[in-house]
């Protein structure tokens, strides 16, 4: 304990009697107020603790009530009101009235991008570019079941091949290996075949594809069409052009005409709203395939 | 105070101060006495300008046309934009205030090397309210001998009478400075209405109650507080001045030794305490430069009234470089205090040096950021284009094999008329453009609508045909025309396609 102050010769400042090493910690007392601060600040904090949620157990909300997950179900709440009048419209609206209005179309744009971020693109790509392996790209300009306003609005509300949906677009491949309608060296045959309706055929392949052409007359032409241009109404894929949904090469087409895996996508129409189902009709009729 | 014994005795602190050392210090109030002086004339020069200009300036109008606020300045949080006069400017374009600012900043470091603190002694808005709500309780309660002793006295009916009226009147000038803050941000006239009807939305209310309170606590009962243990200009005021910077000095070279008028050997410094009993912050000038010294200068008017009296020369207190200080202290070391002294010491004084390597680096950053600033605003343009490529997928391979990239184009129109423009789209390459909105006008050319003071914004899809080869990067150039064929806007992008040999495939 010293026994008395010492006085910094050269600032004049009492010093604390603390040393270290010959340095000596001058005393600058802090101004009073601002220890009252501090004490305002805790005793503020006491206040807090009492009217909003600040422990981490069950029921221990503050006594005003107000917890964070409800404050957002009313912004949510809230939202939706704010929004209400101009959902109305969309519901009432066609795809085509909507994307014929700049004001309901830059909303639905722009509702249906969320949408679309929300429920679609987990299968078909953020952008809607899709994925191999059956998950079809919705910007390109070919589409399965129809690129319409009202085809798109039909695929999304009522879905493909559900159980759940009656009236789901439905259609199915014969598993021509499994089911023992063709032979693997015949499935050969039929995928050089149909690369060469592509008009990618490999000359080295040219007598198998040769073969399957009148395979492919017989067990493929009534759905896929004569020069494999595909069957909106069956959900038949166009096969004469450079777009495939389960990989380009005559291996995978192959594989698929043994076994195919057909996609199956769920009806929306009882998980959204149709003004959301309306936007993202538009929204996905925009992103580069829509077809009048 | 170095010997061993004095150090012996201090070692072993153990952590706890002397009983009669405060880690706390007791504020002591300070009672700054009225004076007058150039000096003071000026700061009440710049204080009335800069009140005048604060309650003021939201009460200017300025024509803007139909549909936009005729406010001419006017921060409009709501719709985004901000006017100054001819002035507009958008979220994006925020770099402008940026850019004020810096210049603000410089502005203020080349002000401090040249003349010390003169921001916070005449024009800083703590200094600015502090000193009105001084004066009105000078008005209210006396000069400082008068407020001292009220403060001392028993609380009387009187005493409870200034005192509430104090209080009552910085309360209404802190309002009317939380009612004026609330105008930059709203429409005078319009705010001012809902504002007593009632109408006025919540964060109006909650910002004039947040800065009446502010200005009553930080004017009327933290003053100097603030400029001491708040503001962190103090501190670092030091890196911005030098030994030729003009500061509020006293001469101790002329005032030393300080002593009774009557005494013998003494300097000019009478110690009467006028510098000390005027000062905001409380302190005294005579011991030199310190952080709690505002460099307001009162002090300079005190002294000199006192100097004029005695008949001796004004000047004891001054702005005055640390260089000449140093030059007049070593020119009159050897001589006893006299009037000759006084002028031996003025006589070696040199013309404060104000063209130095510092003010120059402070002048030429000013000059380039206004240079920039200018620029920017000369070049601004009125109506802008941004081209945004699609990332995912980065293209779109199309069933003949062709490749198509996406871009959203969006249109920003800053002025106050919708108009239409026409969209051209050029490249090296043989693509072709279709905004699936906008009606064609020739090849790769579009009609598009700007909307007044608004954006439009358009899906824009480019085509490479099948068989077409191209670089996997292809420069392209989104241009907007007017009705004269002239470009008003041009933006670049590129055209992603695969490489070569996966494109054939």
């Amino acid at each position: 304990m010293p026994t008395k102050i010492e006085k910094d010769a050269l600032t004049g400042t009492n010093t604390t009697g603390h040393e270290w090493d010959g340095l000596k910690e001058l005393n600058t007392p802090l101004p009073k107020w601002w220890l009252y601060v501090m004490y305002a600040t805790i005793a503020f904090s006491a206040v807090w603790v009492i009217l909003y949620p600040a422990f981490p157990f069950q029921g221990a909300t503050g006594v005003t009530g107000w917890i964070a997950r409800e404050a957002v179900v009313q912004d949510v709440a809230a939202a939706n009101e704010r929004m209400a009048p101009m959902m109305n419209r969309l519901r009432a609206a066609t795809p085509q009235q909507i994307a014929a209005d700049p004001e309901l179309r830059a909303f639905a744009m722009a509702g249906g991008r969320i949408a679309f971020a929300n429920n679609c693109a987990a299968c078909h790509g953020a952008g809607g570019q899709g994925a191999v392996g059956g998950f079809p790209s919705l910007a390109d300009d070919d589409w399965i079941w129809g690129g319409s306003y009202d085809a798109i609005h039909q695929t999304i509300a009522h879905g493909i091949r559900n159980e759940e949906d009656d009236e789901a677009r439905t259609s199915m491949m014969p598993r021509f290996v499994a089911d023992g309608v063709l032979t693997p060296a015949q499935v050969n045959d039929v995928a050089s075949y149909v690369v060469s309706l592509a008009g990618d055929a490999d000359p080295g392949q040219a007598a198998e594809a040769e073969r399957g052409k009148p395979l492919y007359a017989e067990n493929c032409a009534s759905c896929h069409g004569d020069t494999g241009e595909g069957n909106r109404d069956v959900g038949a894929p166009r096969l004469n052009d450079r777009i495939w949904l389960h990989g380009a090469d005559r291996h995978a087409i192959a594989r698929f005409i043994a076994n195919p895996r057909m996609g199956v996508m769920p009806a929306w129409a009882g998980r959204l709203d149709p003004a959301t189902i309306n936007m993202l009709t538009v929204y996905v009729h925009a992103l580069g395939g829509g077809e009048n | 105070m170095n010997d061993l014994t004095a150090r012996e005795k201090l070692k072993p602190a153990g952590g706890s101060p002397p009983p009669d050392q405060p880690l706390y210090a007791t504020r002591q109030k300070v009672y700054p006495k009225a004076v007058a002086g150039p000096v003071r004339r000026a700061k009440w020069a710049v204080l009335i300008v800069c009140l005048a200009l604060y309650y003021l300036v939201p009460w200017i109008r300025w024509d803007r046309g139909p549909g936009a606020p005729d406010q001419a300045v006017l921060v409009d949080i709501t719709h985004g934009r901000l006017y100054f006069f001819f002035f507009e400017i958008w979220p994006q374009e925020v770099y402008f205030l940026t850019g004020l600012l810096i210049l603000g900043a410089i502005a203020l470091f080349a002000a401090t090397s040249l003349f010390g603190r003169v921001w916070c002694g005449f024009a800083c808005p703590q200094t600015v309210w502090t000193d009105l709500f001084m004066w009105v309780e000078r008005v209210i309660q006396g000069d400082r001998n008068e407020r001292m002793r009220l403060d001392k006295a028993p609380w009387t009916a009187e005493k409870w009478r200034k005192k509430i009226l104090t209080h009552a009147a910085w309360l209404a000038i802190a309002m009317a400075t939380g009612g004026a803050w609330i105008m930059y941000f709203n429409d005078a006239p319009t705010v001012l209405r809902e504002f007593f009807t009632g109408q006025a939305g919540m964060g109006v209310y909650f910002f004039f109650w947040l800065f009446t309170g502010t200005t009553y606590l930080l004017a009327g009962w933290a003053r100097e507080q603030v400029c001491t243990y708040m503001c962190p200009w103090p501190r670092f005021q030091a890196a911005m001045l030098d030994e030729n910077s003009l500061v509020v000095s006293y001469r101790a070279w002329r005032g030393e030794p300080r002593g009774k008028l009557k005494g013998e050997g003494h300097g000019d410094c009478v110690d009467c305490m006028a510098c000390v009993n005027v000062c905001p912050t409380g302190i005294d000038i005579r011991d030199g430069q310190q952080l709690e010294c505002i460099g307001c200068g009162l002090c300079i008017d005190a002294c000199d009234d006192i100097m004029k009296r005695l008949d001796r020369p004004i000047g004891l207190i001054a702005f005055e470089t640390l260089k000449n200080i140093a030059s007049s202290e070593a020119a009159t070391r050897s001589i006893p205090p006299c009037a000759a002294r006084t002028q031996a010491g003025m006589q070696v004084r040199h013309v404060p040096k104000f063209i130095r390597a510092r003010t120059l680096v402070y002048a030429g950053v000013l000059t380039a950021v206004m240079g920039v600033m200018l620029g920017a605003w000369l070049l601004r343009q009125e109506v802008t284009l941004a081209v945004l490529r699609d990332r995912a997928p980065l293209y779109v391979r199309l069933a003949d094999g062709g490749v198509r990239n996406a871009y959203t184009l969006k249109i920003a129109n800053k002025t106050r008329e919708a108009g239409q423009l026409t969209l051209a789209f050029e490249s090296a390459a043989p693509l072709t453009l279709a905004i699936q909105e906008a009606p064609e006008a020739g090849e790769n050319r579009f009609t598009v609508n700007t909307r007044a003071d608004g954006l439009t914004e358009w899906r824009g899809l480019a085509t490479l045909p099948a068989g077409a080869r191209v670089q996997e990067s292809t420069p392209v150039t989104f241009r907007l025309l007017d009705a004269r064929g002239r470009t008003v806007a041009r933006t670049s992008s590129v055209f992603l396609a695969p490489h070569h040999e996966e494109h054939r495939r």
